[in-house]
């Protein structure tokens, strides 16, 4: 069974390189036995002009590379249905597989196309969950148990990658109960050592898909962080031969700078209601966390030590920052609460922990643990303080997590290269997105957009 | 030490000729007795002032790492005599400044070494201004790891990052 897994995956993966255009692409490394095997029957297409995309195609690797489930290949399936009337459940039933997503795409005018699509639970269907369903005005009429959804919607042809983020996000909600992530993005830094810029910002779909290079640059560019409604990033550059924090709108290009302090200008992060930003200044002479508000530029300094102060990373109601602290010897993560400035050490374990920040929830916190000189991306639970180390690369830094909190990319070596990878909350599934062309750092995965 | 001798005899000629570009031809002879240059004309005299500064700093520039241990910043005993000839240098041409950059190798977080980075930079500003450089010659800027000066992730490239340079 595993065996034919694999092979499925191998056969898989050749697809997907061979169609994919961006530079990022995905190798999955682990945990595939645990996901629950589904089936996305390619969308049946109604029509003269076929479009460039293939809807099944997009929502199967995203709904693999959320680590939770093993879309079958479509080589596979035991038939092709187009509809839920048209499913033999049985059959799919002996193939072990949950659920099918059946579609199709009706070309209705000049770039116009009606896409169709039914989500069906294949055990409710195969003990009698009904045989008649009424799709009208693109609203499921009947209360057929055995369809967990069924939507129609009119796009253009250039919407077809985001409608198929869009079933994905639907498919994922309505099978894990949890909010889908297909539709954000990514922000990462992308060197590239022969270029003559050698540094690029770039914002790409979460998949690496359209990737738009919002900066080039000669000197290095560091730390992308989004802004809560998602249309701006704080990054570093060191165009002026020092370190200096700005802010970007990612949809006109214009930017603005917020700090240019003497030494260090960094680590910049929004607060979660995006008046603030977190920083690190060494303007005193070492590197201290400050929280400056936007629009005065008002500075608050929240640390005051003679060790090294970095990495902040707010709560999510933003009344802590946790944050890198060597004040107790090697680097451990503490917090502070901003409004008090009370501080608390919140790591123990390990010969050091960085770089944290939390999960969207709250109860957890994402950071790296080094133990035995190895890097790696951990998990602490806040309440127990159990730590759980998830990864199992090297060299592992600047962790971001999925705003639905399912899933982490973080950036490591493989090979001789810096690369990005994805490891699952809980440690389960792990990939790796190689990049085609240079080396990749500093991921900064966006909120829900 | 290769550099020290240079370093000495360049110092050395630089008040001489600070003070021959303003006249005196007793002190050209000296002059031409020194750098073996051959300046008869008060215009030659200027150029080879440049001359001569640009070879310091070309001699300067040959030795302007420091290196150190991993996640240290103290300056290690070696590294003595490269700093004091920069120190001596910077003492006697007070109108430049140096720029000194700290680097760290890929291990530990980004953000962690730029602070890192920043620390080893201060550690040689601290160590130049205790020779008698003026503090208002230096500034420091910590790229951390984003600028290896080798590629490869083993001791020997590691070793080699983890850096701080004197660029004029």
């Amino acid at each position: 069974m595993l065996k034919l897994i694999g092979k499925s995956l191998v056969a898989f993966a050749l697809v997907l390189s061979a169609k994919s255009y961006a530079s990022l692409e995905i190798v999955i490394t682990d945990g595939v036995d645990s996901a629950r095997p589904v089936a996305i029957v390619p969308f049946k297409f109604e029509g003269n002009t076929l479009p460039n995309q293939r809807i099944a195609d997009i929502v199967s690797a995203d709904l693999m590379r959320s680590g939770k489930f093993n879309p079958i290949a479509a080589t596979r399936m035991p038939q092709q249905p187009t509809n839920s009337k048209e499913i033999d459940y049985q059959r799919w039933m002996k193939q072990g597989v949950e659920a099918v997503v059946t579609g199709t795409i009706r070309e209705v005018g000049v770039n116009r196309y009606a896409v169709r699509f039914e989500l069906v639970d294949v055990f409710k269907g195969a003990s009698g969950g009904g045989s008649s369903s009424a799709i009208i005005g693109g609203q499921l009429t009947t209360g057929l148990t055995h369809i967990l959804d069924a939507r129609e919607t009119t796009i253009s042809g250039d919407q077809f990658r985001q409608y198929a983020h869009r079933i994905s996000d639907i498919v994922y909600e309505k099978l894990t109960g949890e909010r889908g992530a297909f539709l954000t993005k990514i922000a990462y830094v992308l060197v590239r050592d022969k270029a003559d810029f050698r540094y690029q910002l770039v914002v790409a779909d979460y998949d690496g898909e359209n990737e738009q290079v919002l900066l080039r640059a000669k000197e290095p560019l560091m730390s992308p962080a989004w802004s809560p409604d998602g249309t701006k990033l704080a990054y570093v550059t060191f165009e002026k031969r020092q370190s200096q924090i700005y802010i970007q709108d990612i949809y006109t290009g214009r930017r603005s700078i917020l700090t240019s302090f003497k030494g260090i200008n960094g680590a910049p992060k929004w607060s979660p209601d995006g008046r603030k930003m977190a920083m690190v200044l060494s303007k005193d002479g070492n590197a201290e966390v400050y929280v400056m508000d936007i629009a005065t530029k008002a500075l608050t300094k929240l640390t005051n030590h003679r060790r090294i102060d970095t990495e902040p990373s707010w709560s999510p109601d933003g009344s802590k920052i946790i944050f890198s602290s060597e004040r107790g010897g090697n680097p451990q993560i503490y917090s502070v609460n901003v409004a008090s400035g009370v501080t608390e050490r919140v790591t123990f374990e390990g010969e050091m922990n960085l770089a944290a920040s939390y999960t969207p929830d709250g109860r957890g916190i994402v950071m790296v643990n080094r133990t035995n000189g190895q890097y790696n991306i951990a998990r602490m639970d806040v309440e127990s303080r159990y730590m759980q180390v998830l990864t199992r690369t090297y060299l592992d830094e600047s962790p971001s997590i999925a705003p639905n909190g399912s899933m982490i990319i973080y950036s490591t070596l493989y090979g001789s290269s810096q690369v990005l990878a994805l490891v699952s909350m809980d440690g389960r599934f792990k990939a790796r997105l190689p990049a085609a062309n240079g080396r990749v750092k500093s991921p900064a995965w966006s909120p829900f957009l | 030490m290769n550099l020290n001798k240079v370093l000495k005899g360049l110092l050395v000629a630089v008040p001489v000729l600070t003070l021959a570009a303003c006249s005196s031809t007793d002190e050209v002879a000296a002059t031409d007795a020194n750098t073996g240059a051959n300046t008869n004309q008060v215009v030659e005299q200027g150029l080879s002032a440049e001359e001569l500064l640009r070879q310091q700093l070309e001699a300067l520039r040959q030795d302007n790492t420091i290196y150190f241990d991993f996640d240290q910043s103290a300056i290690r005993s070696e590294f003595a005599s490269v700093l004091e000839a920069h120190a001596a240098f910077l003492r006697a041409r007070t109108n430049i400044t140096v720029t000194v950059e700290g680097h760290t190798d890929a291990r530990g977080t980004p953000e962690y070494n730029i602070a890192l980075g920043e620390r080893r930079g201060q550690a040689v500003t601290q160590y130049l201004a205790n020779l008698g450089v003026a503090a208002g010659q230096m500034s420091v800027v910590s790229y951390g790891e984003e600028k290896p000066a080798v590629e490869g992730n083993d001791e020997s490239a590691f070793s080699k990052n983890r850096r701080a340079v004197l660029v004029y």
